[in-house]
């Protein structure tokens, strides 16, 4: 026997062994909650890439979500017996991943999932809709799921890559003051994320009659001088609407620098819009460049102000994710909802809520809007979308400045594309 | 002896040809089909049987790639890309044309086959590391297309749904269905692989692996041998695409990208190359580490820290432990998990007289 182990031990089975011995000892003394006995958790499932190419997007927003989740708890919005335990997966934005993500969710009992990724919204919309739990795909995924009808458990608060176009567009020609139309250049990211507004923007086109041309960034996007010169030199576009990911945004910012075009004639869909994309490019050389948001940008809010003296009671520093306020925003906007939508459905249902409950709750959000935070959003049954609203900021003397109202444009081209998505 | 060729003795030509000689071998395997057709399925949870049927269409992805660059020795980091060809053609089959599932799963091999096969050509004139490029250059191509031919992808979202797969007119909605259905095609999978590599195609393949020169002058085929084993695998590739499509409910070629297809060259590489059960340890090792890595990292990371930091450090770990975990067999065991059971049971085979 002496020498079956030393021979084993030769071959590196010995070490594996000790390994997974030290991983089961590590499990085993893995911490019970102390007061689990009378506190009941009600699951989130939130998916989130930490690790992957929108490695500057996830840390921001899941820390975000964290914290309101634990001030939530902290305020004991469920009364005594009930919290919300926010269950985090990273999946790296790799769709096996996120499947089995949404399955270990479905584990440990979420009743409602925030999902992460167009690729992981569209693979698990089927699954979502037979397990009847609700997602929601804020600002990304399908469009045509802001249909409540046809996609009953998909919510693409708060605005759909539809209605951002749409309001880009109106913000856009609101700003001209020449005789004649603009010429609008629309760069994106060429994978389907990025066509997803190509649809609504073409309709719009045509019925405006401002001239329109597109600029395919092909991924991984960090690359885009040829496209950009393009823009500036041979088209001279009047305004341009970007719509970029992962660091592609950051890098078209500094290229419209070089080229010299003007700033303050670029405006960015939702993922393009962030003080790390400003950070990459310089804040001077930024000055003017507007972006989409769907929750207030800065620290500046009742609720933020709330969880940074959540912090200071526990004799803490503000977490340094913060600092990026546009996504951690982000995720305190996305997962108040779900909180809120739980909170509903458990004071009309009780426990156990199902997701059937939850999706319902949702469905009845009206003026919750965290004083101003949040969009006005009006949630039914028709609408999963909640009124597609939107406001444009801008970087002005070193942060983000509001540069316009809650606002939604062409709001019936919208409905009208929905509609016909629906139908087809 | 259970475990011994001594007094096992060949009388017919059939027993000669068995897959499994040894007594034991048969025990073992019928073992395995019970626990994985009978046992498993009752005792596992909805989560396990999910986690399961990734593991599965992962397997049979492997062994299809094994086929190709373990036993014949030719790189692909397109695999990814043939498996995206496999799906969109089931999903365009059964979305647009009400084809029934067996006609999208060969359907969407053969087309997979067929494109595969395609790409290969390249691989008669140039080796190793330019095919590997050339492979690469596949997998954006077939990206590309399917990104812009709507007429393929059904519009901007390149996404179609598809209905799950219904057998005698019963859907197969849930996981546990979705096991059965993929575990008999890795059945399949398995023994048509294990039974290749040992007909004179499988023969040629390996000896174009070890020396192509040599292996034409004893009359082997090299143009002929080299497509085949790209048909094979890509044939694999197609089918655990449509897998894929099926337990997802949807096709959408993001979801078939290049790290896809890197990570099954990893399962291969960390499973033992040329070698079946290599490709089905090498599928399960890279599924479950990171899933293992979480959940351990995140239970002991509670004790000390709050849920945003334990996520956003264990995180980082993660990928880190993940490639010193990968470095780690490697460098244990060049020739991959499935040498290191080897080396178990060689052990075991002289028991207790090691110095036989």
């Amino acid at each position: 026997m002496k020498d079956l182990g030393k021979n084993l031990l030769r071959g590196g089975t010995g070490w594996v062994a000790l390994l997974v011995m030290f991983g089961l000892v590590l499990a085993a003394c893995e911490k019970k909650p102390e007061e689990g006995a009378e506190v009941t958790e009600i699951v989130i499932g939130m998916q989130c890439d930490r690790s992957g190419p929108t490695q500057t997007v996830g840390p921001f927003l899941c820390d975000g979500a964290h914290d309101y989740i634990s001030l939530f708890n902290k305020k004991k919005s469920l009364g005594d017996k009930y919290r919300i335990r926010l269950m985090e997966i990273d999946h790296g934005y790799n769709v096996p991943r996120g499947v089995e993500a949404y399955e270990r969710f479905k584990e440990a009992g979420a009743v409602s999932i925030s999902l992460y990724g167009t690729p992981h919204t569209y693979s698990l919309t089927p699954k979502l809709t037979e397990d009847k739990t609700l997602g929601t795909s804020p600002g990304f995924g399908n469009a045509a799921a802001a249909d409540g009808e046809k996609f009953p458990y998909i919510f693409p608060v708060a605005a759909t890559y539809w209605s951002q176009i749409a309001s880009a567009v109106k913000f856009v020609l609101d700003k001209w003051s020449g005789s004649e139309k603009p010429k609008i250049a629309y760069i994106y990211y060429d994978n389907p994320a990025g066509r997803e507004p190509l649809p609504v923007l073409r309709i719009l086109a045509s019925k405006e009659g401002f001239q329109l041309r597109e600029f395919a960034v092909p991924p991984p996007g960090i690359e885009m001088r040829p496209q950009i010169l393009d823009i500036a030199r041979n088209y001279k576009a009047d305004w341009v609407i970007a719509h970029l990911f992962g660091r592609a945004p950051g890098v078209s910012i500094k290229e419209f620098i070089r080229v010299g075009f003007p700033r303050d004639r670029v405006i960015s869909l939702v993922w393009g819009a962030s003080e790390s994309d400003i950070n990459v490019a310089g804040w001077d050389q930024a000055e003017g460049y507007y972006g989409l948001q769907f929750a207030g940008v800065g620290q500046d809010h009742a609720i933020i102000k709330e969880i940074k003296q959540m912090f200071a009671d526990e004799g803490k520093e503000p977490r340094k994710t913060m600092e990026i306020t546009v996504y951690y925003n982000r995720g305190v906007f996305i997962i108040a909802l779900h909180a809120r939508a739980i909170q509903i459905a458990l004071e009309k249902h009780g426990y156990p809520i199902t997701g059937e409950n939850v999706r319902d709750a949702m469905e009845s959000i009206h003026d919750f809007d965290l004083d101003g935070f949040m969009p006005p959003l009006n949630l039914s049954r028709q609408d999963h979308e909640g009124g597609g609203w939107v406001k444009v900021y801008q970087v002005k003397g070193g942060a983000w400045v509001e540069a316009s109202d809650w606002m939604h444009g062409y709001r019936d081209v919208v409905l009208k594309h929905v509609a016909e998505a629906k139908a087809s | 002896m259970l475990n011994r060729e001594t007094a096992t003795f060949k009388r017919s030509y059939a027993e000669d040809m068995a897959l499994y000689p040894l007594p034991l071998q048969r025990v073992t395997i019928a073992v395995i089909i019970l626990v994985a057709f009978v046992a498993f399925p009752f005792v596992a949870s909805v989560y396990m049987l999910g986690l399961a049927n990734l593991i599965g269409i992962a397997a049979l992805g492997a062994i299809g790639l094994n086929i190709l660059v373990g036993s014949t020795g030719q790189i692909s980091i397109g695999h990814g890309a043939f498996m995206s060809v496999g799906a969109y053609t089931a999903a365009v089959l059964s979305s647009r044309y009400g084809v029934p599932w067996w006609g999208a799963i060969l359907g969407g091999g053969s087309m997979s086959a067929l494109v595969g096969t395609f790409f290969g050509i390249p691989s008669l004139r140039i080796k190793g590391l330019y095919l590997a490029i050339s492979t690469l250059a596949a997998q954006l191509i077939i990206e590309w297309v399917l990104n812009h031919v709507t007429w393929i992808s059904g519009g901007v979202g390149a996404v179609i749904y598809v209905d799950k797969p219904s057998v005698f007119g019963l859907a197969l909605k849930s996981n546990l269905a979705m096991y059965y259905f993929i575990y008999v095609f890795l059945a399949i999978g398995v023994v048509f692989a294990l039974n290749i590599l040992r007909t004179h195609i499988g023969r040629a393949f390996i000896a174009v692996r070890d020396r192509d020169v040599a292996a034409e002058i004893i009359g082997i085929n090299i143009f002929r041998t080299k497509l085949t084993s790209f048909a094979i695998s890509s044939f694999y590739a197609g089918v655990t695409g449509v897998l894929y499509t099926y337990y997802y409910g949807m096709a959408n070629y993001e979801a078939f990208n290049l790290t896809i297809s890197i990570q099954f060259l990893a399962m291969v590489i960390i499973g033992g190359l040329g070698s079946v059960l290599g490709s089905i340890l090498g599928a399960i090792f890279i599924t479950l580490l990171p899933i293992v890595l979480d959940t351990v990292l995140g239970s002991v990371g509670r004790m000390f820290m709050d849920a945003a930091a334990v996520a956003s450090i264990s995180t980082s770990l993660q990928l880190m432990l993940f490639g010193g975990l990968i470095m780690f067999f490697l460098v244990v065991e060049p020739d991959g998990l499935s040498k290191l059971w080897r080396n178990v049971k060689d052990y075991f085979r002289v028991w207790p007289f090691p110095y036989l």
